[in-house]
């Protein structure tokens, strides 16, 4: 039973891991499920979680790169709240006087210096640990420190809000979504993607004349991911805007509500964020030279440097992509909230780096992945949402996550045992 | 010898570590098709002499020729723009990456939209270790999960597949049983007669007797000397190894 059970999987091909992962998020939305007598299971909070997710998730994937290259960011959460409070300060204090008020122009500037900030204060943090040699523990927990109190100088410590309105879409909402007939085609479109990629991948090994999956195999998977991707966008369709919000909205759009009429959110545009970022960072992971010598340096530094791999610069793009994703983050959760307060962004450090490892990224370096990260983060997400939805008080919740934490560690630890990786 | 432009020259190499200097004014030399056997205990510093050919190192004095030229090896990439291909002794390989990821490492095949070919890598690795090691068939897992004969057939496949002209072997045989010693003897030979220059760095003294034109000997550093293999015993080099003299009945074999 056992035997044919792994034979099974074998053949499809899938890494036991993400099966694991995969059946632990199901475990935790039945139980919060039961105990919440089905809310937990409703259209409307699977959105939230998913709303909710997004922002450390995009982290997420970019600590996998960190932590596989033998570093740490303890920087995040604080360089998170400090590009927040800057581009908040740019839209409500700064643009508007040089463009005018709800100026076009002013989310694309906002979001742009977001990213590019990152990605500047992340590629210093990686210059200093690649070529000044400071460990990256001691660097980012500077950042961590200087980030912080950075933010506040940047407006004295006074809460940044409203945003600009098209800025906030970035952070869902009700407004803030592909709404329903783009969902539908989005969801199609990701469908066919997955399903084209995996057919040019079999057509490829075959090509070359190696073994692939049986047809089955093949075919099972297949309908799987296009039916996962199918079953979230119908999820997403199945949670119908509020009344007030589509009385917003139809002013805004000035169409004529009426009465019976019910809108859906469809898919929330920070989760298309958050797959965009996915589907990139795997790229990048699996098929550019950068991420094979992200992964070959963290598996043996030394021989990577005697294939001729600058470690060094890598060191600084790493980090500079980690920046670059804080910045992307950063617009979610700002755009989310609609404000930015000193405190945005406090413990997401430690959020980011659990979700990582729980998603199976060794601290000793060499082995993780971008999917890992991510349903990380979910799992991360759904644990502390069930149980503020249990009625569970918050610290008992930070117990509960600490304590998984470890256990999850531990279980990857036994797991990597048992299969001699 | 001949009066051809040796393939390498090192002159006046040295380097130091803290205080210990590593390698202390050696000079060896490699014509094309010649295989030159590097002798001598554990910390004679062998492996740092051949580790500035290589880019893993830069000397603190020294000079390096390819083909009669004076050439900067600041780093790997230098030494592979000059078909310099190494075997090193800790083998060098990334154990969480495959056979086909190492062997391409720093030089992979890309696609015509530059992203990583890993279908034809596999398949070139396939071909190659066909060739060097036909029961090899690890080919998806992790190189951690190869047995250490393996791990250096990887290691071999590696440094021959790119067509070198001068191939540096670290003790390329240690992990190895008799057999595959034997094939990699074999390797030796047919590298040599493609007009392969070859320094090897190996302890079994019959080894570079039967494989070698020249043994270069170190001790603590220093170059005991050089002699050619045909004029030598056994004992003459064991000699020259662990008294650090060269035979004195023996002519010196240049200078
Ligand atoms: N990176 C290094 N740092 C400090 N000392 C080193 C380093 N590399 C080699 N050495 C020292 O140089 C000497 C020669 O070592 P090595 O070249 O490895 O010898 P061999 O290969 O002949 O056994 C040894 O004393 C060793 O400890
Ligand atoms: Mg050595």
């Amino acid at each position: 039973m056992q035997n044919s059970e792994q034979s099974f999987i074998q053949k499809l091909g899938i890494d036991t891991r993400l099966l694991g992962m995969i059946g632990a998020l199901v475990v935790l939305w039945i139980i919060f499920g039961v105990f919440t007598d089905g809310r937990f299971l409703s259209p409307r909070n699977f959105f939230n979680v998913s709303v909710q997710t997004a922002s450390v998730a995009v982290m997420a994937t970019g600590m996998v790169f960190v932590i596989v290259t033998r570093n740490i960011d303890l920087s995040v959460g604080s360089m998170l709240g400090f590009i927040g409070m800057t581009v908040a300060a740019l839209q409500v204090q700064v643009l508007p006087d040089i463009l005018g008020l709800g100026h076009w122009s002013i989310w694309i500037i906002a979001a742009l210096a977001a990213i590019a900030m990152g990605a500047v204060l992340g590629a210093f943090q990686g210059w200093v640990i690649g070529y000044l040699t400071v460990p990256a523990f001691i660097v980012t927990l500077g950042g961590f420190l200087v980030y912080r109190g950075a933010m506040w100088w940047v407006t004295k410590g006074q809460t940044q809000a409203p945003l600009d309105t098209t800025f906030r879409l970035l952070g869902g909402g009700a407004e803030g979504t592909l709404g329903e007939t783009l969902s539908w085609i989005f969801g199609a479109v990701a469908a066919l993607i997955a399903v084209a990629m995996m057919l040019l991948s079999r057509k490829r090994k075959s090509d070359h004349g190696f073994v692939v999956k049986p047809v089955w195999a093949e075919g099972i998977l297949m309908a799987t991911a296009a039916g996962l991707i199918i079953a979230f966008v119908w999820i997403m369709n199945s949670y119908p805007i509020a009344k007030g919000a589509m009385k917003r909205i139809a002013a805004a759009k000035d169409i004529e509500l009426t009465e019976g009429l019910v809108w859906y959110h469809g898919v929330a545009i920070p989760v298309v964020i958050l797959l965009a970022v996915t589907v990139v960072m795997t790229i990048i992971a699996q098929r550019t030279r950068f991420g094979r010598y992200v992964y070959a340096t963290g598996g043996n530094p030394e021989a990577a440097e005697l294939s001729g791999i600058n470690t060094r610069m890598l060191t600084v793009k790493v980090f500079a992509l980690m920046g670059a994703l804080t910045g992307i983050a950063a617009i979610i959760a700002s755009a989310r909230l609609n404000a930015v307060d000193v405190g945005l962004g406090t413990l997401d450090e430690l959020r980011v780096i659990a979700a990582a490892v729980i998603g199976g990224t060794a601290l000793a370096g060499g082995f993780g992945t971008i999917y890992g990260a991510v349903i990380g983060a979910l799992i991360m997400q759904t644990l502390q949402s069930g149980m503020a939805s249990v009625g569970v008080d918050a610290p008992l919740q930070n117990i509960v996550v600490g304590l998984v934490l470890v256990f999850a560690v531990w279980v990857d630890i036994v797991y990597r045992r048992r299969t001699g990786q | 010898m001949t009066n051809q432009t040796p393939l390498v020259e090192m002159k006046n190499m040295s380097i130091s570590f803290g205080g210990i200097r590593a390698v202390d004014d050696v000079s060896v030399d490699l014509q094309p098709g010649e295989v030159v056997g590097l002798l001598g205990h554990n910390g004679a510093g062998k492996s740092t002499l051949i580790k500035m050919l290589s880019g893993a190192y830069q000397g603190d004095a020294g000079e390096i020729y390819v083909n009669g030229e004076r050439v900067e090896i600041h780093n790997p990439r230098d030494a592979r723009k000059y078909n310099i291909e190494t075997i090193y002794q800790t083998l060098a390989l990334a154990d969480n990456l495959d056979a086909a990821s190492n062997l391409f490492l720093g030089r992979e095949l890309v696609t015509a939209t530059g992203t990583l070919d890993d279908d034809a890598m596999e398949a070139e690795t396939r071909k190659i270790m066909g060739r060097l090691n036909p029961n090899f068939q690890k080919f998806s897992s992790p190189v951690s999960a190869l047995s250490g004969g393996q791990r250096q057939s990887v290691a071999i496949a590696r440094a021959v597949y790119f067509n070198a002209k001068i191939l540096i072997m670290d003790e390329p045989t240690a992990a190895l049983g008799p057999h595959e010693t034997q094939m990699v003897a074999e390797l030796i030979k047919q590298l040599k007669a493609e007009g392969i220059g070859i320094f090897l760095i190996d302890h079994d003294v019959h080894a570079v007797m039967e494989l070698c034109d020249r043994a270069s000997v170190m001790k603590n550093g220093k170059l005991v000397g050089t002699v050619n293999i045909p004029d030598v015993t056994d004992d003459d080099l064991l000699s020259m190894i662990i008294l650090g003299k060269k035979p004195g009945e023996k002519a010196p074999a240049e200078e």
